[in-house]
């Protein structure tokens, strides 16, 4: 008993803290990039922001409109936060710091993952509102396309250390060979799939440039139009959450998980190894969000099938011959591999870019003058 | 029998029995999506996680968002209107679920499968489970691989036909 209260209160406590710091680092960090100060009225450098915010989500009136299906309308947030939630449980975030230690953890994160996509329907068309009903469509229609070159990117992964538990993926990754960790990132197929990866991810949790479902200038706030007070600050943070979840599992596939970089860096915490790897991932999505502007439907839905997965389809090749050429007994096999492996991702991913290009054509308003 | 067997499966039969009786299709497919949930808890408590965790992966991942998406593209997301039921209709229904049901209880009760004592539960990992797909039934899989890609393909041809008809 004490132990699964031990390892469900860390994860529901750290990481609504988390996005708390994120939430006033991101505002923070845009508020840079875009040439003003960013939030520094409430407590020393503003650091308290996220605090006042909390409680004013709170006390905001919560207001559901007439004609709304008020059932599905309250259970949508549940529905989206608690497989979230769940997701976490499968994650190392340090060396024995699994809440459980699945057979199949990568599967059920992927599984888990899943059902976020009926949340975002049931708040979408449960408002009675065609925006909302818009914005969950697009939604939807995006996290199907992206949700394919996502897991076939982390495929390689489960190919080359013949397992589904994230546990032993990372264990493998602990080891250092000449002081520097075995990282997944440091193979052309790692280097390529994480690439993808993050790419997926960014469109999964719904972030610039792919933010399209909540795009404000078309369609107000999509599916959260109809949701404010608690329910809204409920959506948010359940989208936050995923966004660290789907973070640290790319952490974890790719980036070495809890391990340390090079070998005399090891006497740091593992913890806290993993959760400066899940800062820097995080820095990354505020610094994309502050500089790419937003894409077309049309456009993210092309860039998903014509681009990504033929790329993660070269990607799993690529990461069958890494396996396969790791006896070969040629002088300067190690390179040689890693040059062959290499020009067998660049040269499709150069082509693929010229091939899916859209010829420039004028551009026909069908509804403006 | 443990106390969440009966909790879960309580859930399922319920959820089940409400997606089927209530008004508005689109609370009955959200009803469906928890009866798929309840069906992957199932499988869960038979120790059978790989399953289990398909089961939600396909089941409430694709299937239940492809009845979602096919309700709202044909009849529009305004509940139907009510439909008066015929007591024939609900007589028919009664008599046709109680012959399937004694029909197959019947095949299952006599099949030899059953009269086996089954062997200690044993859980399939998954790489026992992908060794035997990639050996034993790489066949089967190629097969149902090959049958997935006509069908895909198949139908890309005819949204394509329909859009050129349409033009």
């Amino acid at each position: 008993m004490i132990s699964i209260l031990l390892s469900i209160i860390p994860i529901i406590a750290v990481f609504p803290l988390l996005f708390a710091i994120t939430t006033l680092l991101e505002r923070k960090g845009l508020g840079r990039i875009q040439n003003r100060y960013g939030p520094n009225r409430v407590g020393p450098y503003g650091l308290l922001q996220p605090i006042a915010d909390g409680i004013k989500m709170l006390i905001k009136e919560d207001i559901v409109p007439r004609s709304a299906d008020w059932v599905v309308h309250f259970l949508a947030p549940i529905a989206l936060l608690v497989p979230v939630l769940l997701s976490f449980s499968v994650l190392p975030l340090g060396r024995n710091m699994a809440a459980i230690d699945l057979d199949g953890g990568l599967l059920f994160f992927f599984a888990v993952g899943a059902a976020t996509e009926l949340a975002v329907f049931m708040a979408g068309w449960s408002s009675r509102n065609k925006y909302s009903l818009l914005g969950a469509m697009r939604a939807i229609a995006q996290m199907i396309s992206y949700e394919v070159p996502l897991v076939l990117s982390a495929i390689p992964v489960v190919m080359l250390t013949g397992t589904l538990s994230l546990t032993t993926i990372v264990n493998q990754q602990a080891q250092f060979v000449h002081g520097i960790g075995s990282w997944n990132l440091f193979t052309p197929w790692g280097l390529a799939g994480a690439a993808l990866f993050l790419v997926a991810a960014t469109a999964e949790s719904n972030r610039t440039p792919f933010d399209i479902p909540e795009a404000e200038s078309e369609i107000i706030a999509g599916y959260l139009t109809e949701y404010s007070g608690f329910k809204y600050a409920l959506f948010f943070l359940g989208e936050y959450l995923g966004l660290f979840a789907l973070s640290s599992l790319g952490v974890t596939l790719f980036l070495g998980g809890w391990s340390a970089p090079l070998v005399f860096l090891d006497w740091f915490p593992s913890w806290g190894w993993f959760f400066l790897k899940l800062f820097a991932m995080i820095a990354f999505f505020i610094w994309t969000r502050g500089t790419l502007p937003r894409l077309r439907s049309d456009q993210l839905l092309r860039f998903s099938w014509k681009f990504m997965l033929p790329m993660c389809l070269i990607n799993l090749l690529v990461a069958g011959l890494w396996q396969y050429s790791t006896t070969w007994a040629v002088p300067g096999a190690p390179l040689l591999r890693w040059v062959i492996c290499l020009v067998l991702i660049a040269v499709p991913y150069v082509a693929l870019a010229r091939v899916i290009e859209p010829k420039v054509s004028k551009r026909v308003y069908r509804y403006a003058a | 029998m443990h106390w969440s067997f009966y909790i879960v499966a309580g859930l399922t039969i319920g959820s089940a029995i409400a997606a089927m009786s209530l008004r508005n299709i689109v609370h009955c497919a959200l009803l469906l999506t928890i009866t798929f949930a309840g069906l992957a808890l199932l499988y869960l408590q038979l120790n059978a996680q790989f399953i289990a965790l398909a089961q939600i992966l396909i089941y409430i991942g694709a299937v239940a968002i492809l009845i979602v998406f096919a309700i709202l593209l044909t009849r529009g997301s305004d509940a139907a209107p009510a439909s008066t039921r015929p007591l024939r209709g609900i007589a028919c229904g009664v008599v046709i679920a109680i012959a399937a049901f004694a029909t197959l209880a019947r095949a299952i009760g006599s099949s030899a499968a059953i009269r086996q004592t089954s062997p200690a539960a044993q859980t399939a990992t998954v790489r026992q489970i992908g060794q035997e797909l990639m050996k034993n039934y790489i066949v089967p899989l190629e097969i149902v691989a090959l049958l997935l890609t006509a069908a895909l393909i198949g139908a890309a041809v005819i949204a394509l036909q329909e859009r050129r008809r349409s033009e």
